[in-house]
């Protein structure tokens, strides 16, 4: 009898062993807005199709998603087999090859159709290393009912003294109708994106080709004077404290009449269930000044594979599925064409039904054709990226940086002193990684 | 001019609207996240904000699609839960020990204790990590149980150590010539008048294992993550999300708040603890 029992045993616990080793489980860490979240209420039918793949989500605050995936990552914890990442991490991770490449993609994937601004973005040495699930730049989005009562007119692609002006004269704060809303909270991914791609509108850039600072020079100057004197003369109350969200809450409910911010804000702007101005809202270029070159700012959300995953082939799977035609087809069907996720794909942009459905679709692709993040400043630079330069230690600098200029905005100190403190913090950090001694 | 009496009269009504009032301001923000949760998304970023307005279940509804929260609060639950008993199981008898046989180091034992508080938690992030990384405990609920009552420990021995400071030792010495054994001591004499005291104790752990939000953030993914984790799934730098993060976090207080309601009786009986000399 026992010695019917140890076989028969043995042999249970083999096939045991074969079912779980047969079922994949692909934990995917992503951030929370609404293409994610569709994603994930959609990532049934892949499920379906795939029923050796179970998928589980760690769903978080982009910031919050950040850090995490950074410790993860950093310590080969293998706790994520798909990680949302943004243009920032994907070509510094892949590089340091704590990123597995994204090479051999099915034939159907067609890998021509992705924008290859944003392809590029996400590769690093030519390898890419993440697939790009979104992608936006950035733009203006304008009170066409104002403008029209007040006898203006706004240009393709204003300049920001254009801004100004009609920003001057749509400013009515006893009607609380403020002039112009932009990023006034401290961040790098809040108003350092903003003031970074308008920096680059005046001319100025973050290092120069021997990787020192420049905030001492006249652009930066410049830039944050103009910014300082926009928002602070024509903008809300409590502009300091204004990030993407305070100021779609502001447009949304009639409060602004000029907003330069993300072009994914275009499908919110647009949607009755949260919008009050769903058709008074027009479209142009982020502003220029004295240069086009990188005024629009260029960010991507890419699906990529740790090293560190056990589970690689079921996670290439799953970000080819999310990323692919077939899945913006599935999001058109169950949420409407104009949920297609929005600036990753040429083949969205040739669609007329998708075109005809999201007004705000023609700038968008206008927008993300500009974008170039290897030659985004006037001047030659050493980094790439628009609205940040892809070297580990931009995250803390521009942390401390934007914590500065949202000080100006908010009067604590001067726009000199802020620039002073920018470029000596800059400097430090930057002889400290030993860019230059 | 007022009598005596009247001035007494007065005293307890200023005393008594000073308590509500600030019984209310402490109040407000919970009473606001329950309000918002009721509010649609626009509603919930409304200048000025909005005292009246149509409610909506659309919110809780969208929480019960999107995202299984009853797996998230059984997991808060059980490292609760967890974390408390493990930390009481350690801090009785060391507080025993400090409070009934005190040695020359015993205060800066406690203080050094406590001291441990005072780092920030990011400080040891990595290697923390790195330790549950090759033990296998990231994402694990024991790993969340052993990471709490670290943390929930030195509060809760010199909690305990001060409520058993305040037993006359006399009463323990009087069982000892009964014959009872240290064990018998705690089980049969201390922990039954320290009732109100440890009462507490294990209230304060469960709610600060409860609202802990950096470790289980960190060392959790999907299968231990307790209901911090899905309060912060809600949170976003794209897209109006007040009203649904409102929704959630009523749904995260809901349970330990009801709680605290229920064993208020053993909490304020412990706060005033100290009426057995």
């Amino acid at each position: 009898m026992k010695q019917r029992l140890i076989p028969s045993l043995l042999v249970s616990s083999m096939a045991l062993a074969s079912l779980g080793a047969q079922a994949a489980t692909v934990t995917i860490g992503t951030v929370n807005n609404g293409d994610m979240i569709r994603m994930q209420e959609l990532s049934g039918a892949f499920e379906q199709a795939h029923p050796d793949i179970k998928l589980e989500w760690v769903v978080l605050e982009e910031n919050v998603l950040r850090q995490r995936l950074t410790t993860d990552i950093a310590t080969g914890g293998g706790q994520f087999d798909v990680m949302t990442i943004g243009m920032y991490e994907a070509p510094i991770w892949g590089k340091k090859g704590w990123l597995a490449p994204m090479d051999n993609l099915p034939a159907d994937y067609d890998l021509a159709d992705i924008f290859p601004s944003v392809r590029n973005g996400l590769s690093s040495e030519g390898t890419l290393y993440g697939l790009p699930f979104y992608s936006e730049s950035s733009m203006t989005y304008y009170r066409t009912d104002l403008f029209e009562a007040a006898g203006l007119s706004m240009p393709e692609q204003p300049s920001w003294d254009q801004v100004r002006d009609f920003a001057k004269a749509l400013h009515k704060p006893a009607q609380e109708q403020y002039g112009i809303c932009l990023r006034g909270k401290a961040g790098w991914g809040e108003n350092m994106a903003l003031v970074s791609a308008m920096s680059n509108a005046f001319g100025a850039r973050w290092f120069d080709e021997q990787w020192k600072p420049e905030f001492n020079g006249s652009a930066w100057k410049d830039t944050i004077s103009f910014y300082v004197d926009l928002l602070g003369n024509y903008g809300p109350p409590g502009a300091s404290s204004n990030g993407f969200n305070e100021n779609l809450a502001l447009f949304n409910s009639g409060k602004c009449a000029i907003w330069v911010d993300a072009t994914v804000a275009g499908s919110f702007v647009t949607d009755a269930s949260q919008s009050k101005v769903t058709d008074k809202v027009g479209f142009a270029l982020a502003p220029q000044q004295v240069t086009t070159k990188g005024a629009g700012w260029l960010w991507s959300w890419g699906l990529a594979i740790p090293a560190s995953s056990d589970a690689k082939d079921a996670a290439k799977a799953f970000a080819t599925w999310a990323t692919s035609k077939e899945y913006s087809q599935l999001v058109a069907d169950k949420f409407g064409i104009a949920a297609m996720p929005p600036g990753s794909r040429a083949s969205t942009y040739a669609n007329a039904e998708y075109m005809a459905a999201a007004p705000f679709a023609a700038k968008t692709l206008e927008s993300m054709d500009r974008a170039d993040p290897d030659d985004s400043t006037l001047k030659p630079s050493p980094y790439t990226g628009i609205q940040f330069a892809a070297i580990p230690e931009f995250q803390s600098i521009a942390t401390q940086v934007g914590k500065l200029v949202s000080g100006a905005l908010a009067g604590s100190m001067t726009v000199d002193e802020a620039l002073s403190s920018s470029q000596s913090v800059t400097e430090r950090e930057m002889k400290r990684a030993r860019y230059y001694q | 001019m007022l009598t005596l009496k009247q001035g007494r009269q007065l005293q307890t009504v200023l005393l008594g609207t000073l308590a509500w009032l600030v019984a209310l301001t402490i109040f407000f923000p919970i009473f606001w996240m329950i309000l918002t949760s009721f509010k649609t998304e626009i509603d919930a970023f409304a200048t000025p904000p909005q005292l009246f307005f149509t409610p909506t279940l659309e919110n809780y509804l969208h929480i019960d699609a999107r995202s299984d929260y009853f797996h998230f609060a059984w997991n808060s639950v059980v490292v609760s839960f967890g974390s408390t008993l493990l930390g009481m199981l350690l801090a009785v008898p060391a507080a025993y020990s400090m409070a009934f046989f005190e040695t020359k180091r015993t205060k800066s034992t406690l203080l050094w204790m406590l001291s441990t508080k005072m780092l920030p938690p990011v400080g040891v992030l990595v290697p923390i990590y790195l330790i549950f990384k090759d033990f296998g405990l990231l994402d694990t609920k024991f790993g969340l149980v052993l990471i709490y009552t670290l943390i929930n420990l030195p509060i809760m021995v010199w909690m305990v150590y001060t409520y058993f400071k305040e037993i006359p030792k006399d009463i323990l010495e009087a069982a000892r010539l009964d014959g009872a054994t240290a064990l018998q001591e705690i089980y049969r004499v201390l922990l039954p008048i320290s009732k109100g005291g440890l009462a507490s104790t294990v209230l304060l752990s469960l709610i600060l294992s409860w609202n802990e939000a950096f470790w289980s953030l960190n060392l959790t993914a999907s299968s231990a993550a307790p209901l911090t984790a899905l309060v912060a799934s809600y949170s976003s730098p794209e897209g109006l999300f007040w009203a649904k993060l409102s929704a959630v976090s009523t749904l995260a207080c809901a349970p330990i708040l009801i709680f605290g309601w229920l064993s208020q009786k053993q909490l304020v009986r412990g706060l005033s603890f100290g009426a057995v000399k």
